[in-house]
Formats: structure tokens, sequence, C-alpha cells
């Protein structure tokens, strides 16, 4: 009998119906207002937090690693802007940023000799000599999270990894497997020549001479014609000695 | 008190300071003495006392009298104290103020704290061990700070999440358009993700609404860098942009998403300058006065008198940065200017003689 079909049951229905709307809009209203609350409260935490510790994430790179793990871990981004809570209250966006700065200007200054790719290792000495003696120890976390950041600003800024060493690219255009292949077996020496990469990588003749061809193109790759039987292809950014150029 | 001598104030050969504590009283045992507001001197051989006024007072009792040493913490109109129990005087022994009396120890009365420090107990000498356990306890110290530092650290997060959670419940809220948040309260729920640094759709999607912060700073950079745009050419790659403002900057620096951002806006503002990305991905703030067809045509023309050229000679030539050079000679072979020679010396172009000639 409940179940009445007539226009009074139509019209208790679009009322009940109404009355469901109110309370869901009263609902994320509290909500609002619960964030808005909690927004402060969290305001307030990380307030005496930055006052305690502020010194901390400035100079230890392990806590600062810690601090951007636990960020990931629960989907924030405390570098997103830099009039975030995280930048203008620890200082974290303006130490990554101007790492940034000296980043982009390292590789620049190096691009001419090493075609724009340059060793993970190098890219750190020489940040840290640009930055002078008595700035803050820079980790290669922090470098690797300040690249990342660099890469929305165009496709230039591409962490690339031959074997147990991490090169930076500063300069657009893709490298293939083929590519990072033969700078991992340049490591070693500093060199590579063909018959070296048709051994180690059963590769045609063809392959490798694409390979070879396009890194001498890019800049990347220097031609040794006095190397003994063979061409042989050095890679400046796998250089040794000149590191401490 | 009778172990007191006068003295004139220097240290021996050989005496170091150790620590140095303003507004200290002397009292002989229980009782006050004349001695009132002075200057305590721990030395490595002696506890010097000099009066503040009358400088040429000074006092002193040699270490080797002092027996043992007593806090006694500072309570409610009570200055903290050390108390100095102080073995029998010598019998040859200098003149001092008091020639003799029956209390075996002397109170010195911190008015102005700093009893902590004063109280190091004389017997340790610094030696190879004694410096050895001030570094364990400085380690200690800065463990402690630092797993205190993390600690904090946790909690912190924990709060964060919170937020997080929440606000993605309203997000979807928002997206859902269930319960009708007003526009003010949306531009103010975006404000808070910002601060926060939660990435979110609904930031995103309304994008072009304008957020204030972002057209203010589309503004600022487009006035900052309208002029050494034009001078570069035209053209200044983002991350030239980015070092240049914020060198510029020195603090407060501009993350690279608040660049990008307002770098979008630029074109809908109408500004001077405005975002521009080439096909190779390579992003560029181009002045609004550049022109395709103009760039072409020098390209064209420059490749012309040159013979050939290559994107590291016409970067020379124009001074422009190697990349931009390199669009440039690509938007001009793509609009068939200029033809590409591909060898292991790089790319080099020349005249496209198909268009130029008549044949």
């Amino acid at each position: 009998m409940r179940r009445g079909a007539g226009i009074g049951a139509i019209k208790n229905k679009n009322l009940a119906q109404a009355r469901y709307k109110d309370k869901g809009t009263e609902i994320a209203e509290d909500q609002f207002s619960q964030m808005t609350k909690q927004m402060e409260v969290f305001k307030k935490n990380l307030e005496d937090f930055a006052t305690k510790h502020k010194d901390d994430i400035r100079k230890d790179p392990q806590f600062r690693l810690q601090f951007q793990e636990m960020c990931a871990s629960i989907g924030v981004d405390p570098l997103a802007s830099s009039k975030g809570f995280w930048a203008e209250m620890l200082g974290v966006g303006d130490f990554y940023y101007e790492l940034g700065v000296q980043i982009v200007e390292v590789c620049l200054a190096t691009s001419h000799r090493n075609g724009g790719l340059i060793s993970i290792d190098e890219l750190r000495d020489r940040v840290m000599a640009s930055r002078g003696r008595n700035s803050q120890d820079v980790s290669l976390d922090d470098l690797l999270r300040a690249i990342r950041k660099l890469r929305i600003l165009g496709n230039g800024f591409t962490v690339l990894t031959a074997g147990s060493m991490q090169l930076v690219q500063s300069v657009p255009g893709e490298l293939t497997m083929d590519h990072t292949n033969v700078l991992q077996l340049a490591q070693k020496s500093g060199y590579v020549s063909k018959s070296q990469l048709i051994k180690e990588f059963k590769w045609e003749e063809e392959r490798t001479r694409r390979a070879l061809e396009f890194l001498t193109k890019e800049g990347m790759a220097w031609v040794d014609d006095q190397g003994g039987s063979e061409r042989l292809y050095w890679i400046p950014s796998l250089f040794p000695d000149v590191k401490s150029s | 008190m009778d172990r007191f001598e006068w003295c004139d104030g220097n240290l021996y050969t050989g005496e170091q300071l150790v620590e140095q504590q303003t507004g200290v009283a002397l009292y002989d045992g229980q009782e006050k003495t004349a001695f009132e507001i002075g200057i305590l001197t721990l030395t490595t051989h002696r506890l010097m006392w000099r009066d503040h006024r009358n400088r040429s007072c000074v006092l002193c009792v040699p270490l080797s009298l002092v027996v043992y040493l007593e806090e006694q913490p500072s309570g409610f109109a009570k200055s903290a104290k050390i108390v100095v129990h102080l073995s029998p005087a010598p019998s040859q022994k200098a003149a001092g103020p008091v020639s003799s009396s029956n209390q075996s120890f002397v109170r010195l009365s911190f008015r102005e704290a700093g009893e902590k420090e004063a109280s190091i107990p004389p017997r340790h000498r610094p030696g190879i061990v004694g410096i050895e356990r001030s570094l364990d306890q400085r380690n200690k110290q800065m463990n402690k700070n630092i797993s205190h530092a993390f600690e904090d650290l946790s909690k912190l997060m924990e709060k964060a999440k919170e937020m997080v959670t929440l606000s993605k419940t309203i997000a979807t809220k928002i997206k859902e358009k269930q319960g009708d948040i007003t526009e003010d309260e949306t531009v103010k729920f975006k404000a808070y993700l910002l601060s926060m640094g939660i990435p979110n759709p609904v930031t995103r999607e309304t994008h072009g609404t304008g957020d204030k912060y972002y057209t203010e700073l589309a503004r600022q950079l487009a006035s900052m860098l309208a002029k050494p745009i034009e001078e570069s050419g035209g053209m200044m790659t983002l991350t030239d942009v980015y070092c240049r403002v914020n060198r510029a900057r020195g603090m407060e620096l501009l993350s690279p998403e608040d660049l990008m951002h307002a770098c979008e806006l630029m074109e809908m503002l109408g500004l001077p300058v405005k975002l521009r990305v080439f096909d190779s991905g390579v992003m560029v703030l181009q002045s609004q006065s550049q022109n395709e067809d103009e760039i072409v045509n020098n390209t064209t023309a420059l490749v012309t008198e040159q013979t050939s050229l290559t994107a590291e000679e016409l970067s020379q030539l124009v001074g422009l940065s190697v990349v931009l050079a390199r669009e440039r000679l690509l938007l001009t072979e793509k609009l068939g200017g200029v033809c590409r020679d591909e060898s292991i010396e790089g790319l080099r172009f020349y005249p496209n003689l198909f268009h130029s000639s008549e044949v």
C-alpha cells in the first residue's frame, strides 16, 4: 500500500529527492569548511616544523631525500609551485630552482665540447664549483630532481642510464637504445670502434655505422683517425681527465 | 670566604680562560657579602670575581681549593646558585677581603643565568679523552636532533596525507557537480591545492579562467623579457628564460611549472611575447612582432649568401643559440627555402635551387 502511484506520491518523491540533494550540498559544504579548517591547522604545523627544521632540510641531503620521498608517497609535489606552502615556508623550492639554473648553465657551457651530453658526476662537480665552497652539499638525488623539474621546459634535459653511469642530455633529440649501448661500451676507455661494437653486441656493420654516425653528427662523439688500424670514436663526455679542467 | 685573596685579575702564564659570566653575586656561606654584582671568570687555574663597577676590585680562589660543586636551581624570586665547597685555607696566603670565616663554602648567585656553563667541573682538563668525549657528545646531540627531525617530519606528513585524502573527495565532488560548490569556493579550493602541491585535474581543465597569480606573472615576464627577446633575434628558449628570470630574481625563484603556466597564458592575454612549441619539442618565447615569413626569407638569404650553413655557423652569424638556429633552418626547410645535406659532419643546409633558380 505504501507504493502509491498518485499525484501525492510523486510530490512526496520529489520532495524527498530535493531533501537528499540539500543534504548532499550540506555534506559537501561541511567537507569544504573542514578543509579550510584543516588547512589552517596544517599551515600552523608546517610553520612549526619550518622554524625547527628548516636548516636541516637545507643542509642535510639525507634529510632532504627523506622529505622528498615522503611527499612523493602521499602524492604531493612540494616543488610544483613557488607559491606553495612548502616552497615558501621550507625554502625547498629555491634550493631546487637555483640548482636548476646552475645545471642549465653548466650544460650550456660544456655543450660545445660534449654535444650536450654530460656525465652526472662531472655535472655535479661543475655545479658544486659554481656554487662556491660555502654552499650546502648537493646529492645526486637533488640533481636528478632538479633536472626532472626542468624537463617540462621543452624536451631538453633527459637523464640517460648507460650501464652503471648516468648521463644528462641537455639538447633535444632522442637517443635510442643503440646509442646508449655505444656510450656504455665507451665508458671503459673513453672511446669505441666499429669492430669493438660488432664483437660486443653482435650488431651488423650497417647498424654500427648508423649509431656511430648519429653520435658524431650530434657532436657527442669525436673521430680519431690516428688511433691505429681503425677509426676510433671518442666520447668527450666520458673523458676521465677533462673533469678537473 | 677567607680562602679568597686579592689579585690583579691578570692571567698567569699558561692559564687559560674557560668561561665568563656577568651578574654574579658572592655569598659567604648563607650570608650576603658586599660583592654583589660582578663578573665571574673560570680559568684553568682559578675562579675569579671582578666587581662590576670597581674594576680594580678582583678576588680569586685557586681551583686546588675547590672540593666539590653543588647546584641549586633557581626558584621563585631566587636566582640559581652554585655552592662551592672549599678546603681550609693554606697558612701562607695573600691578603683577602675576609681574614677568617667559619663557613667552609661560598655560594655563587647567578642573577643573569649562565650557571650551567660555569658549573663544568674544573677537574675536566682538556685532554685527548676530553676532546673525544666532547666530540662524542656533540655527535649524540646531532643524531638526536636528526632523529627528532625525522620524527617531526613523519608527523607532518601524516597531516599532509589527511589533507590529500580530503582534497580528493572534494575534487571528485566538484567534478561530478554534486553539491553545488560556489565559484568562489572552487577558486579557494584551487588555491589550496596549489599551496599543497597536489596535482589535480580540476586545476588544469579550467586553466583559461585566469588564475590571478599566473596572469600577473605572465604580464610581468612579458614586460621584463620583451626587450631581451627582441635583442636576441626575437626568440628565447624557455630554459634560457628560466635562467634569466631566476638569476634576476635571486630570491623567491620561479618554479619551472609556474613559468610554464604563465607562458601558456601569454597568447590569450595578448602580450607582446608568446609561447611557441617547435616540432622538435623545443619551446621558446617568441616576440609577437616576429614574422615567420621574414625569418624564412632572412634565413634563405643568409644561406644563399654563404652558399651553405650549419646550425652552428648560423648561430654565430646571427647571434642565436645553436638550438634556435637549428629550429630556424628546419622551419625554413619546411617551407622550402633551403634543403639539407646530411652527412657525418652534421646537418648542413644549402639553398633550394628548385625554388630559386629558373630552370
